[in-house]
């Protein structure tokens, strides 16, 4: 199926300038986007793309339902790999080096970019089992207590340990909606990743579980750039320190959050961000 | 930014920024009116007027309250970004501003109501007449920049407050002078400096609310965009 995807590199020269493992300075985008479309068969959902995402930053992807934000995002751990009429045209970087680039083990990238989904999903199996199946499946721990460990380290990371500390060997879909999300970034960033994608990841979820979930992003931020696509401009504007807004398959405007939403640059971005007829 | 934004999707909304503006302009109407009859009181040594004016503020003072409240709700139902939120934070302001130059109308009432029936020499008081219309045109022009997207005239009024603060000065030396003259100018002569002082007052509000205009159409500090050069007057 992975060999179904075309990718056309626009920019052949930047996997050249790929930077080795611990170069990076704070200054450095952890990904990088350039002239990024994205097509579904004839269809263009996505049209030329230039976006940084930020080590320690949560950015937001904004913008009417199919403008492309998550199409974008789809694109950082190759999930668009899984749709067959897909095809991806630009450049993306992660730390320098071309995801798309054929020596990339797709596999390895996702454990480095984890997803969390707009619908708790979590496996048929214990909660124990949930966390520690990343981990297993990539060779992370070299015993049962490590595994242990990092599941329980995982838990506490997601704010969800206390909760479920006496029934680990529960099933994971006995869960509130909310512990389930936050069971599933448990399992997320169980791998290590170092970039976060967050496909609306609170809304289904009550108020409470979502001040949860958006006090949970911001402690992630310390160790992971965090993108994260929402229909909800307040969550946007609570969580993000930058914001992305994208309409009709553009990047209409990209900026600091606070600037976006209280003094945006551009008309549309405006339209959208009050509720106007654009 | 285009001059006329697009209505929002929700009529409501619309209808309800619409009506923070309508109240703000209300507020201005009332305010007007009080700095005309303060100073016509003042100017007429007329007390039956200037009691009128006194006891008219808890009207504005009440319309403040009004504005406040339908702000905050907004702010608490509607959760107004962009220019909407600039709006809505505005309006707390330009009412506060517009309460303040009715407390200087009201002081200036008060005032009359403490000096002695007797009128003083007219050019005594044509320089405070002055001053009030001086002012009165800048409340004006500050009013019409709420419902406008004139930000050169925003910027207009900041820069011709420093006429009437020219003019405060004069009339102060002016003031002064009458008072050495004779010493029995003295009392009416000092509440006439407070009432120009309290017109100089109102005219700093209204610079201000030119201010809160220019910042809804910029989301800009006006003070700091003229020293930096940003805007150039016609």
């Amino acid at each position: 199926m992975l060999d179904q995807i075309k990718l056309e590199t626009t920019n052949p020269g930047a996997t050249s300038t790929a930077l080795l493992p611990g170069t990076m300075t704070p200054a450095n985008p952890k990904i990088t986007a350039r002239n990024v479309s994205v097509f579904y068969e004839q269809k263009q959902a996505l049209f030329d793309v230039d976006l940084d995402v930020m080590p320690n930053e949560v950015l937001s992807l904004i913008g009417p339902s199919g403008c492309g934000k998550s199409s974008l995002l789809r694109c950082f751990n190759r999930m668009n790999d899984t749709i067959d009429v897909c095809r991806v045209t630009g450049n993306i970087t992660l730390d320098g080096q071309d995801i798309y680039d054929r020596s990339i083990d797709v596999v390895e990238l996702r454990a480095r970019v984890g997803m969390v989904f707009q619908k708790p999903n979590p496996f048929p199996k214990s909660i124990f089992e949930n966390v520690a199946y990343g981990p297993r499946i990539h060779g992370m721990t070299k015993d049962r207590d490590e595994l242990e460990e990092l599941v329980v380290s995982s838990l506490k990371r997601a704010g969800l340990f206390d909760e479920v500390a006496d029934r680990l060997q529960d099933s994971g879909t006995s869960l509130s909606g909310g512990q389930q999300q936050r069971l599933c970034i448990a399992r997320a960033i169980a791998t290590r990743p170092e970039i976060l994608l967050m496909d609306e990841p609170a809304s289904a979820l009550d108020p409470i579980a979502t001040s949860i979930i958006e006090e949970l992003i911001d402690e992630l931020r310390q160790n992971y750039a965090i993108v994260i696509v929402t229909h909800s401009m307040q969550q946007a504007a609570r969580v993000s320190q930058k914001t992305a807004f994208f309409h009709m398959g553009k990047l209409i405007e990209k900026g600091e959050t606070e600037q976006i939403f209280t003094n945006p640059v551009d008309a549309k971005t405006q339209d959208y961000i009050t509720g106007r007829i654009g | 930014m285009p001059k006329t934004p697009s209505p929002h999707i929700v009529q409501s909304y619309e209808d309800e920024l619409a009506e923070l503006v309508r109240l703000i302009s209300e507020m201005g109407g009332m305010v007007e009116l009080a700095i005309v009859n303060s100073t016509m009181a003042l100017v007429r040594v007329d007390h039956e007027l200037a009691r009128q004016v006194a006891g008219d503020d808890k009207k504005v003072d009440d319309l403040q309250r009004l504005i406040d409240e339908k702000a905050v709700s907004m702010i608490a139902r509607r959760q107004p970004m962009a220019a909407d939120l600039r709006r809505i934070v505005a309006s707390i302001h330009v009412a506060t501003d517009l309460e303040r130059i009715g407390d200087m109308a009201k002081n200036i009432s008060r005032r009359t109501l403490r000096m002695s029936d007797k009128r003083m020499a007219a050019q005594l008081y044509s320089g405070v007449k002055h001053m009030s219309e001086m002012v009165l045109g800048q409340i004006n022009k500050a009013l019409d920049t709420v419902t406008s997207n004139d930000v050169e005239a925003c910027a207009r009024i900041v820069k011709a407050d420093d006429e009437v603060d020219a003019l405060y000065m004069s009339l102060f030396r002016e003031f002064l002078t009458y008072m050495m003259e004779d010493p029995r100018n003295i009392t009416d002569c000092t509440h006439l400096l407070f009432c120009a002082k309290n017109l100089e007052r109102a005219g700093d509000h209204a610079t201000n609310i030119a201010e809160a205009a220019y910042y809804v159409q910029t989301g800009g500090n006006l003070p700091a965009d003229l020293e930096a050069g940003l805007i150039e007057l016609s």
